[in-house]
């Protein structure tokens, strides 16, 4: 195409479907993490630490850490896209936002991993 | 005053000069459901993104060691926490099912006006039921 057909960033589609499908993990994790609290009713450390100690467990407490931080990169992004115009304080701010859920997503890292 | 409460550009007799608003006031605004579903949305998933970082530290106390699980519980039974966590449960469920809502939506359900309206309304309601269960059986 020529002329103005082709404006835009172009992300659009990609984000979305990173929107939904993070979405969707989260959600099913959820819910598992529901069925299995609600299974095992923990009510000491170590029950509560052995409803994430299985290896499975683990990695899908990671998933879900990282689909979380992706969705909510996407939502924050979007909020400060609708009300902070000014380019220097919206750029600023970005940052500030993937620096925290960079540092958030090491830190579940290790708390998930760690799990003894 | 209501706006939008009469297609725009339609001449009614004898309030031509009825003043169209120049600016959108957010308070003379009736929401519809589906708006008021939306925004909360966003606000919850505002509150979700700032309490991250209290999660991710309640959860590293609680699955640390015995008096980090100890401190958990204690905090966990703090009546001005309880009320924090509930308002926190609300805003996990209030923004699962409103983001069920737009994936419902993108496959094409939800989008005649009644079922909008209906399925909004039943979304408002079961994140609060949900929220009231949730917090009742792990806080009280």
């Amino acid at each position: 195409m020529v002329g103005g057909a082709l404006k835009g960033a172009r992300y659009g589609l990609r984000d979305w479907l990173i929107q939904r499908s993070s979405a969707l993990l989260a959600a099913g994790y959820s819910v598992l993490l529901l069925a299995r609290g609600l299974w095992a009713h923990p009510h000491s450390l170590a029950q509560w630490q052995g409803l994430f100690h299985p290896l499975a467990m683990r990695l899908a407490s990671e998933l879900f850490l990282w689909s979380v931080l992706l969705h909510a990169w996407i939502g924050v992004r979007d909020v400060v896209m609708d009300y902070i115009h000014a380019p220097a304080l919206k750029l600023a701010l970005y940052g500030l936002v993937i620096l925290l859920l960079a540092t958030y997503g090491l830190w579940g890292t290790f708390i998930v991993w760690r799990v003894l | 005053m209501r706006v939008g409460s009469r297609p725009s550009g339609q001449a009614v007799a004898g309030s031509a000069a009825r003043p169209r608003p120049i600016y959108l006031n957010l308070l003379a605004i009736r929401f519809p459901l589906p708006a008021v579903v939306s925004f909360l949305h966003r606000v919850s998933g505002v509150v979700l993104f700032l309490a991250l970082p209290f999660a991710l530290w309640l959860l590293e106390q609680s699955l640390g060691t015995q008096e980090g699980y100890a401190r958990a519980a204690a905090l966990a039974a703090h009546p001005a926490a309880k009320i924090v966590f509930g308002c926190l449960l609300w805003a996990y469920a209030h923004h699962l099912l409103a983001g069920l809502r737009l994936l419902a939506m993108d496959l094409g359900f939800g989008l005649e006006r009644r079922a909008a309206r209906r399925l909004s309304a039943g979304i408002l309601c079961a994140g609060l039921a949900a929220a009231a269960a949730l917090a009742g059986a792990w806080l009280w």
